[in-house]
């Protein structure tokens, strides 16, 4: 490889290697038009990161030019021993100034040719947005002068060693997170650039010397008798249960977000053993949520008559399971023959019957049509005088059900039906060759699943204290698969993660809620392309999926 | 054979056979009690029918992209319903600009070509995209996978339509040669009921001609049939795999014009529903066979327009007509369990690819 760099092959490295910059600066120049019409920069303007500084929307702007201008310094440096150092920084500079020529084209032509006609978002304020606040002319230089010395320097930051280049890139990450917690949860409104500027330094310093100290922390673990790792392990585990048991005293607010990715998690572990554990892709998922809600609001709000008896929520709530997981039996029979994606077609169609049957007048009388259920009563309603809000005790409630839940899921997992299942999932006939009663076992899958899932239902019932057909839209079933899938099928950590990253995220940004979809659409193709095993994998499936690479 | 058939009957089969009859049983008491009742008089029935035709042609259509698709890679591209919505789209912004520069009525079948060229172009093209940038790069992944990124094409396609041209229903503009009323053979429909019903059946037979007579589309059915005896015959597979979604992309396009001229509406979500029940008909009509996909858009148009008056009407259930999407699902539901193969087809739902 070192052979290309000196002598005649220069040339011919020469003329070729212009084609993938120009390659990477207008895929950088699309994408950025993409972002900019759909309006993802508009709606996250008003959202200030460093106050009187720069905006959320900017910050998206900026983004695309560092990850381009990183791009093209790697293209650059690619298949090189030492990275051409002048020619990394010119690719990362040249691929900001075609992305930033771009735009600007955008923002020339877009009100001349009346684009706003078609798409709504090339408005006034997108091109306030570009242009930084300064207008045609000005504006313009200073956008593609930004946009030259940005990619110029995130060619830069590729160049750094290692451990420098991912103190700094974590620094950079640190400000928008620590800004949007502090917004949402706190002040309402950003940091200020010294605070920004302390947040950044935080941020490098830790991850700088955090970085060897790692390293050395796992290396005094591994060496310890198993005994010690033991008691330390639990130790952490206790100081991180007492985090968790803390956090909804945050105030009503984070609790509400908390109580929402909560309820996410509860969900993913369920459908996790159904397409996680054996690999039946379950698209209806939200029926049983939905059934198991129903029923709790069925049998303890005061509105509905006819079934005679008003229970209390904790009465209710075995009644809830027990439905939906007869639910999950009685429409997991008819699918039983069923696989891969019809399977995710017909459970999709049955979800969506449920949704329908619940919304149409028919059913009017027992279930309130699209008025749904009300007043139906919390689980544990806030102590009076307290001072907390009933959804920061909500918590406590989801918490409990997410052990329950992780405990079923891990315990299950290597038990000889979480064996069973693997097998099934791998090979439907050899499992059943092997004397894997089919039925039983996918039977067991579904019943499981849809348990959890109207476990979830009926705190979800709690929450709002009341039930509409509407919330049980499919949207429901696809977030919960995009959240398992990012954490990694299978992964019980992963659901966490997922949950986490894809709901508590958009939960903390509002305005953001609109492109939530957009976004899962985007992170399930990618995801699927580039890390089909998630973000914290399973190590069974990581080795399934790596194996057909090296085949 | 019959051995073979009666060992397998287990149990869960006989569950399934009862709830098939109990089905059965309400459809036919549900439609005997509606006749009996004469709640409707034959016009109403014949309105029905009529309607039921030309929506069921607009799901042939779509379903033909589903099935061709199905046939080749043995995936479902749970995207198309999105090919099909962007085909809506651009119908309706090529109409609105053509409406307000008043050409729209002056040269009405210039423009209907137009709308009609720049729909299918657009549609083909993203199905082209989808290919290449989410399908291909899997083709030998695990099959759940595809489906996978399919859905997640799919919303994003949804989403990016949402974000570049708004959430808000638009009206596609109605032109005078297409309101009221025509007669035919004694029967009176309405005019875009008509243009629907024509366009579609045009499409329908050029493309069975396109299958079955012209050199790629029997590459096509050879690459369906097998495609690596097809590649060792000198078939360019990647080629034909193109060519496919091109074709299935170009009609639903035009299909999402037709269904614009038809309900008048359009927004991100228009693709969605429609592109199940598409689905739906592919899997009625046999899926991976072409003329069972025609005749099972058909059926299905015919059935979702009948069957709420027909059959729940008799059944005592008010306001039928809410749960017209719900029936189109069970019809989805009950095909997959009872007849895998569809009205015509070889098995497929319960096979290994």
């Amino acid at each position: 490889m070192t052979a290309t760099s000196v002598g005649a092959p220069m040339t011919a490295s020469q003329s070729s290697r212009w084609s993938p910059l120009l390659k990477i600066g207008l895929l950088g120049g699309v994408v950025a038009l993409y972002m900019a019409l759909v309006g993802i920069m508009t709606a996250l303007a008003s959202r200030m990161v460093i106050t009187g500084l720069i905006s959320l929307g900017q910050i998206i702007l900026l983004s695309i030019f560092i990850m381009f201008g990183y791009m093209a310094a790697q293209r650059a440096a690619a298949k090189q021993a030492r990275p051409p150092v002048a020619w990394c920084l010119v690719s990362g500079a040249i691929a900001g100034l075609i992305i930033s020529l771009f735009l600007s084209a955008l923002v020339v032509i877009a009100p001349i040719i009346n684009l706003r006609s078609i798409f709504i978002n090339a408005s006034p304020e997108l091109f306030k947005l570009l242009t930084f606040g300064q207008g045609v002319p000005t504006g313009l230089y200073l956008l593609i002068g930004v946009g030259v010395v940005v990619g110029l320097l995130s060619a830069g930051l590729f160049l750094l060693p290692d451990r420098l280049r991912r103190a700094v890139g974590m620094g950079l990450v640190a400000i928008p997170i620590v800004s949007i917690l502090n917004s949402s949860l706190f002040a309402g409104r950003g940091i200020s650039p010294a605070q920004a500027a302390l947040v950044f330094g935080v941020g490098l310093v830790i991850t700088y010397f955090w970085q060897p100290a790692r390293a050395a922390t796992n290396r005094r673990f591994s060496a310890m008798p198993t005994q010690q790792q033991r008691v330390l392990a639990t130790v952490v585990y206790i100081i991180l249960g007492i985090g968790v048991l803390l956090l909804p005293l945050l105030g009503p607010y984070p609790a509400e977000i908390l109580d929402t990715v909560g309820l996410y998690i509860l969900m993913g572990l369920g459908l996790n053993i159904v397409v996680g554990f054996a690999g039946l892709l379950d698209l209806g998922y939200v029926a049983f949520f939905a059934l198991g809600a129903y029923t709790v609001g069925i049998l303890t709000s005061p509105e509905i008559q006819w079934i005679g008896v008003q229970l209390t929520w904790w009465q209710a709530l075995p009644f809830a399971v027990i439905v939906g997981t007869l639910a999950g039996v009685i429409l997991g029979i008819p699918v039983l023959q069923m696989r891969g994606d019809y399977l995710a077609i017909v459970t999709l169609g049955f979800g969506e019957i449920i949704r329908l049957i619940f919304l149409s007048d028919w059913l009017k009388p027992l279930v309130g049509g699209s008025n749904g259920i009300t007043r139906i009563p919390r689980a544990i309603p806030a102590p009076a005088g307290s001072g907390l809000s009933d959804q920061q005790m909500l918590f406590y409630i989801i918490v409990a059900g997410i052990l329950v839940a992780a405990f079923i899921a891990t315990r299950l997992k290597y038990s000889r039906l979480g064996r069973n299942w693997a097998a099934m999932r791998e090979d439907e006939d050899v499992a059943q060759a092997m004397g894997i009663n089919l039925v039983r076992t996918k039977l067991m899958a579904f019943a499981t699943g849809a348990g959890l899932s109207a476990l979830s239902g009926a705190i979800f019932a709690s929450k709002l204290t009341s039930v509409y057909p509407h919330s049980f839209n499919l949207l429901v079933s696809i977030n919960i698969l995009a959240v398992i899938i990012v954490g990694g099928l299978g992964s019980i950590p992963g659901v966490i993660v997922g949950a986490l990253v894809l709901v508590g995220l958009p939960e903390l940004l509002r305005e953001f809620a609109e492109y939530r979809l957009l976004v899962y659409g985007a992170v399930l193709v990618f995801m699927m392309l580039k890390r089909p095993e998630g973000l914290l994998p399973e190590a069974r499936r990581k080795l399934e999926l790596h194996a057909a690479d090296e085949a | 054979m019959y051995k073979k058939f009666r060992r397998r009957v287990t149990g869960t089969q006989i569950v399934m056979w009862i709830i098939g009859f109990l089905l059965l049983g309400g459809v036919i008491y549900g439609t005997v009690h509606t006749l009996a009742a004469g709640a409707y008089p034959p016009r109403i029935w014949l309105d029905l029918i009529v309607f039921g035709l030309a929506q069921g042609s607009v799901y042939a259509l779509v379903a033909l992209g589903y099935t061709m698709v199905y046939g080749i890679l043995r995936m479902i591209n749970f995207a198309h319903g999105e090919v099909f919505m962007a085909g809506a789209f651009i119908g309706y912004f090529i109409a609105t600009a053509l409406n307000r520069a008043e050409l729209l009525e002056r040269y009405f079948i210039p423009s209907q070509l137009l709308i009609f060229i720049g729909a299918m172009a657009t549609s083909a093209t993203i199905a082209v995209l989808l290919e290449r940038i989410a399908y291909r790069p899997l083709r030998r992944a695990p099959r759940l996978v595809p489906l996978i990124t399919a859905i997640g094409a799919s919303f994003f396609l949804q989403y990016t339509f949402r974000g570049f041209f708004g959430s808000g229903i638009k009206s596609y503009p109605e032109p005078q040669q297409l309101k009221g009323t025509i007669t035919l053979l004694g029967i009176t429909i309405l005019k875009t009921q008509a243009l629907v019903i024509v366009a579609a059946v045009i499409m329908l037979i050029a493309l069975l001609i396109f299958v079955q007579r012209t050199k790629t589309g029997r590459a096509m059915q050879a690459v369906s049939e097998d495609k690596d005896a097809a590649a060792l015959m000198g078939i360019n597979v990647d080629r034909i795999i193109v060519i496919t979604f091109v074709v299935g992309g170009a009609l639903a396009g035009a299909a999402g014009v037709l269904f614009s001229t038809l309900f008048r509406q359009v927004f991100f979500l228009t693709g969605f529903i429609p592109g199940l029940k598409a689905f739906t008909a592919a899997v009625l009509g046999g899926i991976g066979n072409v003329a069972g996909a025609m005749l099972g858009g058909l059926f299905l148009g015919i059935a979702e327009s009948l069957f709420p008056n027909l059959v729940l009407d008799g059944l005592g259930i008010p306001a039928p007509y809410q749960l017209k999407d719900a029936l189109a699902f069970l019809m989805l539901v009950l095909v997959l369990i009872f007849r895998p193969t569809g009205i015509l087809g070889e098995r497929l739902a319960t096979k290994k690819a």
